[in-house]
């Protein structure tokens, strides 16, 4: 069973723009896939179509072998955003613990589970400060735990780290592969940070603009555990080059992967 | 990992406002304002019906002090039924056009229009409806200036929630009244509270405009006016006093509600960390 399953999924808005043109993808579990593409080439509504925030006009999408609605009921996944999307009026343990009010579990439980969350994520001791009172990376931290609280098989998350200094964004990226494996989670991981790609994913998805389709695969073959000496080897580079490429074939302009979003903005 | 950072501890420093210290520019200032005042109204032989004294305002508030403190109870018991109905109503009409757009479509431009009117000019109509010497003439006043700002404030803040707030809700699969409950309602109540704070002043302001349109010798308006018709401007400065100490309070008491429910909100952070 795939963890994501895309068929033929496509993506129109209501002014005529063609977001997303016949995706095909599959992950399978364990994976750390990342979709890289220049702003509009529809990555991060292909995430939402993935966790069913936004419908697809044409295709189907499978999340755990469900209807991707279906696996969004049934709580198969966690989304992490960029902003990190705390609730001021709550403190850092109850931010974490929101979705297991939701599912209804009790207070034991919830607590017990936050206070592996809060260690998982290295922030004990910070349970009763409100999400303002932290720094944007202890922030987004917040936003992981409370992501994978409830234990989900799958981890969206939607440029997570975009907003973040280069060095926070580095030390995060090591501390989320530690996440993933101790997790053993499934990750399909939006940016355009051609180096975080690399360093995180076991597959890299080049996707190219307007429509947006899949202009390529790179497979990442760096050994596992990554650390900050992985950014230093020559593999590194040759598959950084690998998708710098991938993304100029695409029709990237190189060196602009931040041009202002027209397509994802629509919505 | 290199990434541990040190919990800060909570709470250090001020929790409830400012410090003594913090209020001496401010109370100078008001010793200042009272002094000058005094000291021009005395160098300027200013006659006593344009400015009393403060010394004889303060007189008569003293001597009169027992009665007009029941009739600034008087008023504010108007005051506050009406602040209690128009803002009651208020949240409710928010928290239903917040809930059903549709409704919120029909009825808003007619809410706007309504408060572009000078409800004020209603206050006769109103002794007229329910009666000159019916507290509830007054409270009808008051709980329309009330309404309005109570009502706009909480529909923006019910409804200026973050689109990623209410995506990360849909990925939980949260129903309506999760969303309201855990988040529309908390992102609400900063919003709420400006309402809440702007319809004290309005409510007091509602129930002595209505008492000067007629109402019960007991009630602080009517004192004014009567204390004004007669010549007695000092008694009528004293009843001034009575109602904008109340006024005061009011807004107070209400201010110190929000600081009590919405201490998380960043606008307070100045009291969690210094």
């Amino acid at each position: 069973m795939k963890a994501v399953s895309l068929k033929g999924v496509s993506k129109q808005f209501n002014a005529g723009v063609t977001a997303l043109d016949g995706i095909d993808l599959d992950v399978e579990p364990g994976e750390f896939v990342s979709l890289i593409g220049p702003s509009g080439c529809g990555k991060s509504t292909l995430l939402r179509i993935i966790g069913d925030l936004t419908k697809p006009t044409a295709g189907t999408v499978q999340v755990n072998g469900k209807p991707a609605e279906r696996a969004r009921r049934d709580h198969e996944y966690g989304i992490v955003f960029q902003d990190a999307v705390l609730y001021d009026w709550r403190t850092v343990a109850k931010n974490i613990s929101l979705p297991l009010e939701l599912l209804r579990w009790n207070r034991g439980r919830r607590n017990a589970r936050v206070k592996e969350m809060m260690e998982l994520v290295e922030l004990t001791g910070f349970e009763s400060h409100h999400p303002w009172q932290l720094s944007g990376g202890m922030q987004q931290r917040v936003s992981i735990a409370r992501a994978l609280s409830f234990s989900p098989t799958l981890l969206l998350m939607d440029e997570p780290f975009g907003a973040l200094d280069e060095m926070t964004r580095e030390r995060l990226n090591t501390e989320l592969l530690r996440i993933w494996q101790e997790t053993s989670s499934t990750v399909v991981f939006v940016t355009h940070s051609i180096a975080e790609a690399v360093f995180l994913s076991t597959r890299v998805v080049v996707m190219s603009a307007r429509p947006g389709r899949v202009a390529g695969v790179v497979d990442v073959d760096l050994p596992q555990p990554r650390t900050s000496t992985t950014r230093e080897e020559p593999r590194f580079f040759e598959l950084v080059t690998q998708v710098r490429e991938g993304l100029a074939a695409a029709g990237a302009p190189l060196g602009e992967t931040q041009e202002p979003a027209l397509v994802e903005d629509l919505q | 990992m290199s990434t541990i950072v040190q919990p800060v501890p909570r709470n250090v420093g001020r929790r409830v406002g400012r410090t003594a210290l913090d209020w001496i520019p401010a109370v100078a200032v008001f010793a200042i304002g009272i002094g000058a005042w005094q000291g021009l109204v005395t160098a300027f032989h200013v006659q006593e019906f344009l400015l009393p004294k403060p010394t004889a305002i303060g007189d008569a508030f003293w001597t009169q002090k027992s009665a007009l403190w029941s009739q600034g109870i008087y008023t504010f018991k108007e005051a506050l039924g009406g602040y209690a109905l128009g803002s009651g109503l208020g949240i409710l009409v928010a928290l239903l056009f917040a809930a059903w757009r549709p409704l919120a479509g029909a009825f808003m431009p007619y809410a706007v229009a309504a408060n572009a009117i000078p409800i004020i000019a209603f206050a006769p109509i109103m002794n007229n409806w329910f009666g000159l010497l019916n507290p509830f003439s007054k409270m009808a006043i008051a709980a329309v200036l009330c309404f309005f700002p109570v009502m706009i404030n909480t529909l923006r803040g019910l409804t200026s929630v973050h689109p990623s707030s209410i995506e990360l809700m849909q990925s939980y699969a949260a129903g309506r009244l999760s969303m309201f409950r855990r988040v529309r309602i908390p992102n609400a109540l900063p919003h709420m509270f400006t309402g809440l704070k702007v319809a004290t002043v309005l409510s007091m302001i509602g129930a002595i405009v209505g008492e000067y349109f007629g109402g019960p010798i007991e009630a602080l308006g009517v004192k004014i006016l009567n204390d004004s018709s007669y010549g007695n401007f000092t008694d009528a400065w004293a009843g001034i006093v009575m109602a904008s100490l109340l006024g005061i309070v009011f807004y107070a008491v209400v201010a110190l509600a929000e600081r009590l429910t919405t201490s998380w909100h960043p606008s307070a952070r100045a009291f969690h960390t210094e």
